[in-house]
């Protein structure tokens, strides 16, 4: 079973962990500004690389919290997980 | 000239001939009329029914592997047209059609074993859901039956309908009409088809880039050489998206790993094909005796055609307590295929920004069964540039109308 290290508990099994999709996706600046199309894009489309991609993990069978992943697709291999990024002050 | 005399030849180790071969291997030319990328089933279906349907026929099938290796080559093959809403039924039920005919057309054997399919329910919510999707499907044309956990039993004596499992078994919908094909043996059909009408099959051959003109695509960069086209049709499935972010075009598609696996050969033991989409897993028996199992994706995303053990003893713990028989059955092999998500469960098919540029893509866990329907469709697409009305309901531009085609209730075990 492929092992992920959490910041704060260090290496866990897979299986404790959920995954949440790519991360650092922002929340529209001013969204009624936005049209549908940019609307769209917002909602449905997530950046979908073959290689590194930036992610959201949260640790859900062991301290609960969530952190950023880079993960490569290809491998599966996790290039470094740190602590959740701050949000953006907008 | 010297004559070489060959070494003698050891008892037994003469070869019959090798069989002929079903496609050529032609070199790539510098331009064809159209070009598709992607040899998967539906890349291979599109060009038959280019050359069949509208006469086209200086085409280029461009794949980087070889021959329908992809998905075509992982599938577990269920073919069933049950699914709600009409645009789907409209689909999957023309695809089931042109399945019912498609050996005649083929003129090849694919095997295709009309055995049905049973969606069982474990919830009351699991009932009201498909007693209205038998509804919706009889409405559509598409042959459906609700039977009760005693039917059930009849139609495949070795699932478990008893009360003493975690989520008892509280009826079933029933496709008659539903079945398994030879996945390798469709493929290889369409491609002796196409081939044989003058199409070009070109394996080992990558699409790397694109050159554009405004909103043109003049030519396809691959690592067989720059190939120029006049129409583009996008089949590369699990790899579609890093396709279009060559071209720009942002589509809401995540690439998955989606695993199966097969028992040992068995004695004929299961009749039909049994999906729960309650317990998750999926089974049939092949022809040859093996049970095919799958369930859902691996939840994070993956090119690797690799997914998670964990996913596999899940999948098999659902089945043995569906299936109390298969207990003792040993796992033979297990692998993934790279599948394509969509938000709606529903593929993505028509027009994109670039005027020749055609998009297919999107079928996540469930276009083996479409392949014909959908080839049918996209050549039409490709042929008259714009979409064929089947495909109509399922362009790009549905996520930002809000016209989404949700069939997650009869698509979340998917196949
Ligand atoms: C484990 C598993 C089980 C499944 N079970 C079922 C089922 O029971 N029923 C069902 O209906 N569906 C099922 N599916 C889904 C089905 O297999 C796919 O939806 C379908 O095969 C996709 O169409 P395709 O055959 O054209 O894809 P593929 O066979 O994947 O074809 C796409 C091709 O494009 C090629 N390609 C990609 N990028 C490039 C490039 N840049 N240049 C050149 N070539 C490229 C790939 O190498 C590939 O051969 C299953 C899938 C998997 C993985
Ligand atoms: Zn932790």
């Amino acid at each position: 079973m492929q092992l992920i290290t959490c910041p704060w508990c260090g290496p866990r099994e897979e299986t404790e962990f959920h995954y949440g999709g790519a991360a650092t996706v922002p929340y529209p600046a001013d969204p009624a500004a936005l049209g549908d199309d940019a609307w769209a894009r917002f909602v449905f489309v997530r950046p979908n690389p073959k290689g590194p991609a930036t992610e959201q993990w949260s640790h859900a069978a062991g301290c609960r919290r969530w952190f950023t992943a880079v993960r490569d697709t290809r491998t599966h291999r996790f290039l470094a997980t740190v602590d959740i990024q701050p949000e953006v002050p907008r | 000239m010297t004559t070489t005399t060959a070494p003698p030849t050891p008892p037994g180790a003469h070869l019959p001939e090798h069989p002929d071969f079903l496609w050529r291997n032609p070199e790539p030319k510098r331009a064809y009329d159209v070009v598709i990328v992607g040899g998967g089933g539906h890349g291979l279906a599109t060009a038959h029914y280019l050359a069949r349907n509208h006469g086209i026929t200086n085409v280029a099938v461009l794949e980087k592997g070889w021959l329908a290796g992809g998905n075509m080559a992982r599938n577990t093959t269920l073919i069933r047209s049950n699914y709600l809403w009409d645009e789907s039924a409209g689909i999957y039920e023309h695809a089931l059609k042109l399945w019912e005919g498609l050996e005649e057309d083929l003129g090849y054997p694919i095997l295709f074993s009309q055995r049905g399919v049973l969606n069982l329910a474990h919830t009351e919510q699991d009932v009201r859901d498909s007693v209205r999707r038998v509804e919706a499907n009889r409405l559509n044309g598409v042959d459906a039956e609700w039977l009760g956990p005693d039917e059930v039993a009849k139609v495949c004596p070795i699932v478990n309908v008893s009360d003493d499992i975690r989520y008892p078994v509280q009826g079933a919908t029933f496709q008659p009409r539903a079945g398994i094909a030879k996945h390798d043996y469709v493929a290889w059909g369409f491609a002796r088809r196409a081939d044989e009408a003058g199409i070009d099959l070109i394996q080992h051959c990558e699409v790397t880039g694109f050159t554009t003109d405004g909103d043109r695509v003049i030519g396809l960069r691959t690592t067989r050489g720059d190939i120029a086209c006049g129409t583009v049709a996008l089949c590369a499935a699990g790899h579609t998206s890093v396709l279009l972010d060559e071209l720009g075009i942002p589509a809401p598609l995540q690439s998955h790993p989606l695993q199966a696996l097969v028992s040992e050969l068995l004695e004929p033991v299961h009749p039909t094909i049994v999906m729960s989409n309650a317990v998750h897993v999926y089974v049939s028996q092949a022809h040859k005796g093996e049970l095919v199992m799958g369930a859902g994706i691996d939840a994070p995303t993956g090119y690797g055609q690799r997914g998670s053990f964990s996913i596999i003893e899940r999948q098999m713990a659902a089945a043995v307590e569906l299936f109390p028989v298969f207990a003792r059955a040993h796992l033979l092999r297990s692998w993934a295929g790279v599948v394509d998500v969509t938000p709606d469960a529903s593929p993505i098919i028509g027009c994109t920004p670039y005027d020749n540029v055609v998009l297919n893509c999107g079928w996540g866990t469930g276009g083996f069964k479409a392949t014909p329907g959908l080839g049918w469709c996209l050549a039409h697409t490709t042929a008259h540039g714009e979409p064929h009305p089947l495909v109509a309901p399922f362009g790009l531009d549905r996520f930002s109308t809000g016209a989404l085609v949700d069939e997650h209730g009869a698509a979340a075990v998917a196949h």
